[in-house]
């Protein structure tokens, strides 16, 4: 292969959403962007997914919220957020001005719940995407999770697509027997995206004390540890589905994220990296800039599924 | 205010005592930009177990370059710094949070320091305008813990009183049986320490109704208040983050009894 001297183009599409490049911050570990304003440069950014919105503020879940893991952590945060009016007001105006692409996160207890926040922030602006968490127990239907039941997501995901014309990433959860299934039910029902995975339900005890070391006693397990699983759920549901899929899951180098992209990813999410790294996102562009000129690619939708799998 | 991640140098690594250690190193953006109070985000080594990085105060800014991070090793994290040599890098995020609320009165103040929570009030000593008329309460497990930073607190004056578990140094029992007397005639006491000292020197504070500022410890993922792990029950009933709301914060805004 000859080496390419023009810079790589980076940009990649989910449906109808460009990114000028496959790069986002993930929900819950990037605030609403302006926490890393300092240490960031955000317009270099694909994009950032906030912290998830629900229709009311919520207060979260009793500390402790976090524990750290062996390559992980365990967060029980509970959802602590400003409610979708504060978020409108307060937080918008400086993701006005990041320069990168910005995706809401929304959740819910009921399928309404999603159709109002989804009509609430179509044409707030500023606002390029929604990201739908189909994790939080559907308070109406007796807690059952709209992330484990295909029907569930399914109903919460048409409902949002409804209520919008944004586009929408159907967020899944890895925490189910079948997530192809899911991911089907999810792109039939009229996702323009996925993303995966969410984090993996876990626990740890202080055996000194014989108490849980979350205030919620489990919570969802994040980080390095949980990359394999992330990576195999990517690369099995992107061979299944006709839409994009955005790969989640311990990603905080650049041959991280390019793992995923050639399991089939079109994009990634840099999620617990941000803590221990505020500087890797940014890292990781530069870094599949850097590979795609070593293989000799021109663009990085050449990699995006180009696994090999013959010996 | 500003905020940076830094390569920091390792200058110099000093034991303290069997699990404290004085850990200095350069970090010239931080050390310019770093107020009394605030703290760091360390990273404790090049792999990623353990993880995350762990929160310091800064202990003092001991020239223009250089900070200085008091360590106790209570883990693999604080293992692993303690092991770190002069030369080594550490990376930090900093500096970080609400430190002491400037200005500083210049009427005698006491600063309350318990064991590990005595670094961020050197840093503050040193910057007070009259530090003659400050009273420093320092309590831990033992004397040989004590050694050094009495020493620190006595070269700029302060006046040091201290209390040990073990009786080995000073008063044998808390250092709140030390603030006791002082709350007559201080117009400010500042404290840093485990959790139930900082409840009875809020207490205490409270029924001689003399103000006081505290510094909080908790688990922080980021401390940059993103992600909202290091939650501490407000008085109002509300949920206080630690590294955005403090470090220091008004003890009446803490929920002491939850």
């Amino acid at each position: 292969m000859e080496p390419v001297t023009a810079a790589p183009d980076l940009s990649v599409s989910l449906g109808p959403l460009a990114l000028a490049n496959p790069v986002l911050t993930a929900s819950g570990t990037f605030g609403y962007a302006a926490e890393f304003a300092q240490l960031v440069p955000l317009s270099r950014l694909g994009g950032v997914v906030v912290k998830g919105i629900s229709l009311a503020p919520r207060s979260g879940n009793p500390p402790p919220r976090i524990v750290e893991t062996p390559c992980g952590m365990l967060n029980a945060i509970g959802l602590e957020n400003v409610g979708v009016e504060r978020f409108i007001s307060d937080k918008m105006p400086f993701l006005r001005t990041c320069g990168c692409r910005v995706l809401v996160n929304i959740l819910g207890d009921s399928v309404e719940d999603y159709a109002t926040l989804a009509a609430k922030l179509t044409g707030v602006a500023g606002i390029h995407g929604l990201e739908v968490n189909i994790s939080c127990p559907n308070v109406k239907k007796g807690g059952v999770a709209f992330g484990t039941v295909p029907e569930m997501a399914a109903a919460v995901t048409r409902a949002v697509k409804a209520a919008t014309d944004l586009p929408v990433i159907v967020k899944l959860s890895p925490n189910v027997t079948d997530i192809v299934a899911m991911a089907h039910a999810v792109a039939t029902a009229g996702a323009d995206a996925l993303s995966l995975i969410n984090t993996l339900i876990g626990m740890a005890i202080d055996a000194r004390t014989r108490r849980p070391k979350l205030g919620n006693v489990i919570g969802g397990l994040s980080g390095p540890a949980i990359k394999p699983i992330a990576l195999r759920m990517v690369w099995q549901v992107a061979a299944a589905v006709d839409i994009p899929v955005i790969g989640i899951g311990g990603i905080g180098t650049a041959e991280d994220a390019i793992e995923f992209l050639l399991a089939g990813a079109t994009a990634v999410q840099v999620g617990t990296a941000n803590f221990y790294n505020p500087a890797a996102a940014g890292e990781i562009v530069a870094g599949i800039e850097d590979y795609l000129r070593q293989q000799g690619e021109s663009s990085v939708r050449a990699i995006i599924g180009s696994l090999r799998l013959e010996a | 205010m500003p905020e940076y991640q830094e390569n920091s140098i390792v200058q110099k690594i000093d034991r303290l005592a069997e699990t404290l250690y004085r850990l200095t190193l350069r970090a010239p953006l931080i050390a310019a930009a770093a107020r009394p109070g605030q703290f760091v985000m360390a990273t404790c080594g090049p792999t990623l177990d353990p993880l995350l990085r762990r929160p310091f105060s800064i202990h003092r800014c001991s020239g223009p370059e250089t900070i200085q991070l008091l360590i106790r090793v209570i883990g693999r994290g604080t293992e692993l710094l303690a092991r770190c040599r002069p030369g080594e890098s550490v990376s930090l995020i900093g500096p970080l949070g609400r430190g002491f609320r400037l200005p500083a009165p210049t009427t005698p103040v006491c600063l309350v320091g318990g064991g590990i929570g005595i670094a961020p009030l050197l840093f503050w000593a040193d910057r007070l305008d009259a530090p003659e008329r400050c009273a420093v309460l320092l309590g831990s497990r033992t004397g040989e813990e004590l050694t050094e930073l009495t020493a620190a607190f006595s070269q700029l004056g302060c006046r040091v009183e201290t209390a040990t578990d073990d009786g080995s140094l000073g008063h044998h029992g808390l250092v709140i049986d030390l603030l006791i007397p002082h709350l007559t005639t201080v117009s400010k006491v500042y404290a840093c320490g485990p959790h139930p000292m900082l409840a009875a020197v809020a207490a205490a504070c409270r029924s001689a109704r003399v103000p006081c500022e505290v510094s909080l410890e908790a688990h922080m993922a980021c401390g940059l208040g993103a992600c909202l792990g290091c939650t501490v029950p407000g008085a109002d009933g509300r949920y206080l983050h630690v590294c955005k709301n403090g470090p220091v914060m008004a003890a009446e805004e803490v929920a002491w009894n939850r």
